[in-house]
């Protein structure tokens, strides 16, 4: 009994990576290995103002001084920074004056990603920015969206057409000095996805962003820049996708959202990086540092994230609850299968008054894979009232994978009221005979399962992408049960 | 449709099924009684196909063909259905969704189109008003938070839904009060026609007042001792299990001394 349920379990977990492909396309890339040349280098690339130059360097020279974390639940090899192309950028034979003027070769990368470029064939109501390794290749709806005053542009246009902006907020939120992968995101980005809803706008359109790595030994840094002023409502969805190497690649994002008073911003992931193959050669190094504050009185920010990719997973979108009766939540499924792991959760720091925080983590593991819930609810003097509720589940499939949870709670406000909730469970045999009897076959039961015990988390997306992302949950344990 | 010829069947290396023939013809009831531990669940569970049952002797015939070449997800298409003497519970699984997919498996596996959203619905409803289950565990999630009486009328349920050609209740009285034991026995009787057949596991003889058998089976010690009519059962409530084994026993003393 045991050695079929190891062999079925060896057959759910051993799927196929479907994004592994790779596009043959000339790249502008300088070469390996990083210093303040390097830095100076991606800055003259892009032809950067002087302050924004200053800002990488100043985030080099601090990223120096650093020394990598080490208190993460992580096994990590040594990463060699030396090794990495920090700037790789797909060359076009001509810049693209509209959407109709794209390389046919990225275009069809994209189609092959279910992410057409063009506008027509989008599936309505979504503006895409796409990012291939360092650059975005291409954003749609933009003149759509203008019409409302709604800014949504690949981060090196915005530089360019909204300097005061891009200024304003960069960093406002992760400063360069935040942690060690900060710092070096801010030394060398490369683009990324900036976004501003105007006052009292209501987007009309889930804007999202598609990164893909595609060169070889290249890292990506990426920035996002989300600014919701007052009055406003944004949807935004970020997805990614890399072909399938057996040399670790790095990916150390940063996103920063703002929201004003009574604005709200909804930001949902479906992680898909290349995982690494069954026996843990290769895979994307996810290490991303995404944080939002709620800067006005009823602001709210809704994380969701879907973690199905990635040899290792390494992050924490967190809130900033500053503005009084502000929202913060974080619902999240992260799957790891094989030799995956992941480090995972958020951080709920409350400083206004009645600020309220909701966490929905939902842990699976299977194969060998280790996966840990990390999350911090801090309750600041001035914080009357404040309100958590935090949930961590793990479901294991097999006995040969863990689960952690770390929950770190510090409050110094007596009226505050904090839950937390955890379980673990196992994929019981009973329930997939269960399903087995009334003619499920146990492929598709384990996926019943999963996607019940998902279920909250997955109704959190928007329609369309929850259905991508229950099939990616199926996929993702493919062959871990039989 | 069914034929059991000496079925000989261990679990974890201890033999519980010590030959058992039984042969069920289309459209006839049978119960299998006996005391605790004489191998009723475990005769069960080999007809479904549990894994944690390994098939020592003998063999299995339904419809012609051999079960144990099938899988239990096979056996379920084909028409065997198991109602769980325990149900089990599948936390955010709608009963919709998870009836749905069983439901067009089923039909896939017949070669048919799946049922239309529409059309499920309109069978779910049927089908609850046939085995009078309460809306409201339809739209919760498997099996999740329901009481004893819920989850045995929830199998019931499914069967209707599924519309096996053999279905198997193991226990379905247990832990039933008499208002919830007529609502599931009622089910059954609805739901048998001319050509299905239901094997009725029980301890006890009240079911099969609402639930009448054709044939009575008392199964002891891992064999079937004894095989009689629906009278069977009221003998066996008026002087209880302690007759049998002293009969079985004798046989069993006899068949030591003089070997068939």
């Amino acid at each position: 009994m045991e050695k079929d349920n190891d062999k079925i379990l060896d057959e759910v977990t051993s799927g196929e990576y479907k994004y592994g492909f790779y596009t043959d396309i000339e790249a502008d890339q300088i070469p390996k290995g990083l210093n303040e040349d390097v830095v100076r280098l991606i800055s003259e690339r892009k032809g950067e103002p002087d302050w924004l130059l200053e800002f990488r360097l100043k985030a080099f020279r601090h990223w120096q001084k650093m020394t990598m974390p080490g208190w993460a639940n992580l096994k990590i090899p040594e990463i060699n920074y030396q090794d990495i192309i920090y700037y790789s950028a797909p060359r076009q034979k001509i810049t693209p004056g509209s959407l109709d003027e794209i390389d046919p070769e990225l275009k069809k990368t994209f189609d092959k990603l279910g992410i057409p470029l063009e506008e027509q064939k989008r599936l309505t109501g979504v503006a895409v920015d796409a990012v291939m390794d360092s650059v975005s290749v291409a954003t749609t709806f933009r003149e759509t969206l203008a019409e409302m005053g709604i800014i949504f542009s690949s981060f090196s246009e915005a530089v360019k057409e909204y300097p005061d902006l891009v200024k304003r907020y960069l960093g406002s939120v992760v400063p360069y000095t935040d942690n060690y992968f900060a710092a070096l995101n801010s030394a060398v980005f490369s683009d990324g996805s900036f976004c501003y809803i105007p006052k009292g706008v209501r987007c009309p359109m889930e804007l999202s962003t598609y990164f893909r790595i595609n060169a070889a030994n290249t890292g990506q840094f990426e920035r996002t820049l989300l600014v919701a002023d007052e009055e406003s409502y944004v949807s935004y969805l970020e997805g990614c996708t890399a072909p399938m190497r057996d040399e670790n690649q790095l990916h150390a994002a940063v996103v920063e959202i703002i929201s004003e008073k009574n604005a709200e911003v909804k930001y949902s992931t479906v992680q898909n990086w290349y995982p690494g193959d069954k026996n843990g050669r290769g895979g994307i190094y996810n290490f991303v540092t995404k944080r939002g504050i709620c800067r006005g009185d009823n602001s709210k920010i809704s994380w969701t994230q879907v973690e199905t990719g990635s040899a290792i997973t390494w992050k924490y979108p967190s809130c900033i609850l500053r503005g009084d009766n502000s929202v913060g939540e974080f619902y999240s499924v992260a799957v790891t299968n094989n030799h995956q792991q992941a480090d995972t959760g958020t951080k709920m720091i409350h400083i206004g008054k009645n600020t309220k925080s909701t966490i929905v983590s939902k842990g699976i593991s299977a194969g060998v894979s280790q996966n840990s819930y990390r999350g911090l609810v801090k309750v600041l003097k001035n914080a009357s009232g404040a309100r958590n509720f935090s949930q961590c589940d793990s479901l294991l499939l097999g006995d040969r994978c863990g689960a952690h949870t770390f929950p770190y709670i510090e409050v110094d406000n007596q009226s505050a009221v904090i839950e937390h909730e955890a379980t673990t469970s196992k994929i019981g045999e009973d329930q997939i005979f269960y399903c087995n009897q009334r003619g499920i076959s146990t492929e598709d039961a384990i996926g019943l399962i999963v996607n019940g015990y998902a279920r909250e988390v997955i109704n959190k997306l928007p329609m369309e992408f929850a259905v991508e992302a229950q099939k990616l949950l199926q996929i993702s344990l493919e062959g871990s049960v039989g | 449709m069914l034929v059991i010829d000496n079925l000989k069947a261990s679990i974890n290396g201890k033999q519980i099924l010590k030959g058992i023939t039984l042969h069920v013809k289309e459209g006839e009831i049978h119960a299998i009684m006996g005391p605790n531990g004489s191998g009723k669940s475990t005769l069960a569970s080999v007809l479904a196909g549990r894994e944690f049952v390994d098939i020592d002797e003998g063999r299995i015939d339904y419809f012609g063909k051999d079960l144990f070449e099938m899988a239990p997800e096979d056996r379920s298409r084909e028409g065997i259905f198991l109602g769980f003497q325990y149900p089990i519970e599948i936390p955010g699984v709608s009963m919709v969704n998870f009836m749905k997919t069983a439901v067009n498996e089923q039909r896939k596996y017949k070669g048919l189109e799946p049922l239309s959203a529409s059309d499920f619905l309109k069978l779910m409803r049927e089908k609850k008003e046939l085995v009078e289950i309460d809306s409201a565990l339809t739209n919760r999630s498997v099996n999740e938070g329901f009481s004893g009486g819920e989850k045995k009328k929830n199998e019931i349920f499914q069967m209707a839904m599924l519309e096996p050609r053999l279905s198997i209740l193991d226990e379905t009285d247990s832990g039933l009060d008499i208002d919830a034991l007529r609502i599931v026995a009622n089910g059954v009787n609805k739901l048998k026609r001319q050509d299905t057949s239901v094997i009725v596991i029980t301890h006890y003889q009240r079911l099969l007042d609402f639930i009448v058998p054709d044939v009575v089976h008392v199964l002891y010690d891992g064999r079937i001792v004894k095989t009689a009519g629906k009278e069977l059962a009221l003998e066996l409530e008026e002087k209880g299990y302690d007759w049998i084994k002293r009969e079985a026993e004798k046989n069993e003393v006899a068949w030591t001394v003089n070997p068939k």
